[in-house]
């Protein structure tokens, strides 16, 4: 079931966005007629590829899945007159909690992702793309099989396109329910396969990815800013957004939780997060007020109300101590317990490991169990120290990121509401031995975990 | 029984292998055609999967075990998943949780006796915008869900009329239930 289509709101700039609100968003002849449809990826084919990845590099295009990586520079990582085929991936796999705007341009633009793809195709030289879209949603893959099937039957992939002598094939390919899927080498491993279990970098995807080939890897959101910027110029893009290079274009902001009107918005990069929840998204519910937030997934480390005055690009938030992520605000009200929100967050994380390292299968799931003990009034100063120790034992010693992953928004959880966990801790008068209330909320495995060990 | 596939998946199969340049590449899309012709990957949909795929079923149980969608044991017919994640945890999942249990009358992982319901919780499901969500079979999404939604989609599943909606209707409606 698609999201309800919702008319723009004043303050947003609809680029990614642009023709949502029609009936036949998905049609290819809606997207050729009213919004210059393929018309980049006929002029990106008859381009050098060079002067494509130039053009990208000059716009200032950065990874909107997370990371924030110049695009153009990692397309620049391609060898140069390799024999090997390059392939393009394009990642769908939108697991970060927090996140759905990926899943609105499938279901609704998924042309205007096709041609981003065709685009870059013909900038690193690849004859063979893959969209790895996760296995959930059903809905984006049949949107997307469809759509393909359109552009092949007008020539724009397959043999030959556009008459340039170039070759593009694409493939969805379903994911199965794995968060790890998301980073870049685990998603290789699930596209070749195999247990989606991340890599030793280097060599990089760019140098060695799937199936032993020279590969690049870009979020939907990414890809589908290209056609825009080959038909407007790098200019255009980079006065869509803060007006530097550092903070060019939009991005879509999911916003969820305790707000009035959650939703998805495509906003300049560098809009501030406090307009965004109160002037667009209604502010706190009835009766509420804001407590905190995570601004890029539940991933990104934690600001409080007082730190909200800050502008959603990647600089300013890393200047704040946290991260863009995937412009996915989560947004707390007073009435939680930010006790509860670290438990649930390391629980995720905890259940999401792929356990392939040590660190982090062990690192997370203990986390998650002494937070849990905290939670259930039965943990003490002692484990909150050792929560502590174990995120800082896992972060930045694992083979990708997910230790961190966790361990950041843990910790700053735990520094900034210090307070809240000392009212959780167990009062000396009442510590006897008991085991820890096992809670009906945990896995199986989780349940076994406590039981045995604590 | 032994397993065999039928005539669409067997087509399927076949143009998968022209799509990749490696054959092992195609197991993902083809477990997914398997489990939803059978209801799960049974013992024997293993071995044939492995004997068309020229590996062996323990392989194909290593890459499959890794994955929650796949599953291994059968399970009802339809199988509720809630998300527990931040955003529907925040928008009341747990009290979803709770009746869904109450009406059907099982603990999570457990099957009801007429075989027709599993109650699973899993994680994020990227809609949370319209939290609380709940899908059914991996695939039907029911968004913006309150304790009454639930009891009217678990009075439609029984009747057998809320699944398999299709995708024109999915696309257009702004909701299910």
């Amino acid at each position: 079931m698609a999201q309800v289509k919702t008319k723009a709101h004043p303050l947003e700039t609809r680029v990614l966005l642009e023709g949502f609100d029609d009936k036949d968003s998905a049609s290819i002849e809606n997207y050729q007629k009213n919004y210059d449809g393929y018309v980049a990826a006929k002029k990106a084919v008859n381009m050098e590829p060079d002067d494509v990845t130039s053009l990208v590099k000059e716009s200032g295009l950065r990874g909107l899945g997370g990371a924030g990586f110049p695009a153009g520079v990692k397309w620049g990582f391609i060898p140069k007159g390799g024999t090997k085929p390059v392939y393009l991936v394009c990642n769908a796999d939108e697991g970060e909690p927090g996140t759905f705007k990926d899943r609105q341009l499938m279901e609704h633009l998924p042309h205007r992702l096709i041609e981003g793809m065709i685009c870059s195709a013909s900038a690193v030289r690849s004859e063979c793309g893959y969209i790895y879209v996760r296995g959930e949603l059903v809905l984006a893959i049949e949107v997307l099989e469809k759509a393909i099937e359109e552009a092949y039957e007008k020539g724009f992939l397959g043999k030959n396109i556009f008459g340039s002598g170039r070759n593009f094939d694409l493939t969805v390919h379903p994911g199965a329910g794995a968060y790890i899927c998301g980073e870049e080498t685990g998603l290789i491993s699930s596209l070749e396969g195999d247990r989606g279990e991340p890599k030793l970098k280097p060599p990089f995807p760019a140098i060695e990815g799937a199936f032993g080939c020279p590969t690049i890897v870009n979020n939907v959101a990414t890809l589908a800013h290209v056609p825009n910027i080959i038909n407007k110029g790098a200019e255009w893009f980079i006065g869509l957004g803060g007006g530097t290079a550092r903070t060019a274009g939009t991005n879509v902001f999911s916003v969820s939780g305790d707000v009035k009107n959650p939703g998805f918005f495509e906003l300049p990069i560098g809009f501030s997060l406090k307009k965004l929840l109160y002037d667009i998204c209604g502010g706190p519910k009835e009766g509420r007020s804001f407590k905190a937030c995570y601004p890029g997934g539940s991933s990104s480390p934690v600001l409080k109300e007082s730190e909200f005055e800050v502008g959603l690009d990647f600089d300013s938030l890393a200047a704040a101590g946290t991260m863009a992520g995937s412009g996915a605000i989560i947004v707390l009200d007073d009435s939680r317990s930010m006790v509860d929100m670290a438990m649930r967050t390391a629980g995720f994380y905890a259940h999401e490991s792929c356990g392939q390292c040590v660190p982090c299968r062990e690192g997370t799931k203990w986390t998650y169990t002494l937070l849990s003990k905290i939670h259930n009034k039965q943990g003490t100063k002692q484990d909150l120290e050792n929560a502590v120790s174990a995120c800082n034992n896992m972060q930045g010693k694992t083979i990708c990121v997910l230790s961190d992953a966790c361990a950041m928004p843990v910790n700053s959880i735990i520094q900034k509401f210090s307070h809240e966990f000392e009212e959780y801790f167990i009062k000396e008068e009442d510590r006897k031995i008991t085991k820890p209330r096992v809670s009906g909320e945990m896995s199986g495995v989780l349940k076994e975990l406590m039981r045995g060990k604590v | 029984m032994a397993y065999q596939f039928p005539e669409d998946i067997e087509k399927k199969f076949q143009w998968l292998i022209t799509r990749y340049p490696k054959k092992d590449a195609i197991l993902l899309p083809l477990l997914h055609l398997v489990q939803k012709d059978v209801g799960y990957l049974s013992s024997e949909a293993i071995v044939e999967v492995a004997r068309k795929m020229e590996l062996t079923p323990a392989r194909i149980r290593e890459v499959a075990s890794f994955y929650t969608m796949f599953r291994l044991n059968k399970k009802g017919q339809y199988v509720l998943g809630v998300c527990q994640t931040l955003s529907c945890y925040l928008n009341g999942s747990e009290e979803l949780i709770t009746k869904l249990k109450n009406i059907l009358n099982i603990k999570e992982g457990q099957t009801s006796e007429d075989g027709l319901f599993t109650i699973e919780r899993v994680e994020c499901l990227a809609s949370c915008g319209t939290a609380p969500v709940m899908q059914v079979n991996d695939w039907e999404y029911h968004e913006n869900l309150t304790v009454e939604k639930i009891e009217k989609i678990i009075s439609l599943l029984k009747e057998h009329k809320a699944a398999d909606i299709s995708y024109e209707k999915r696309l257009s409606s702004g909701g299910v239930a």
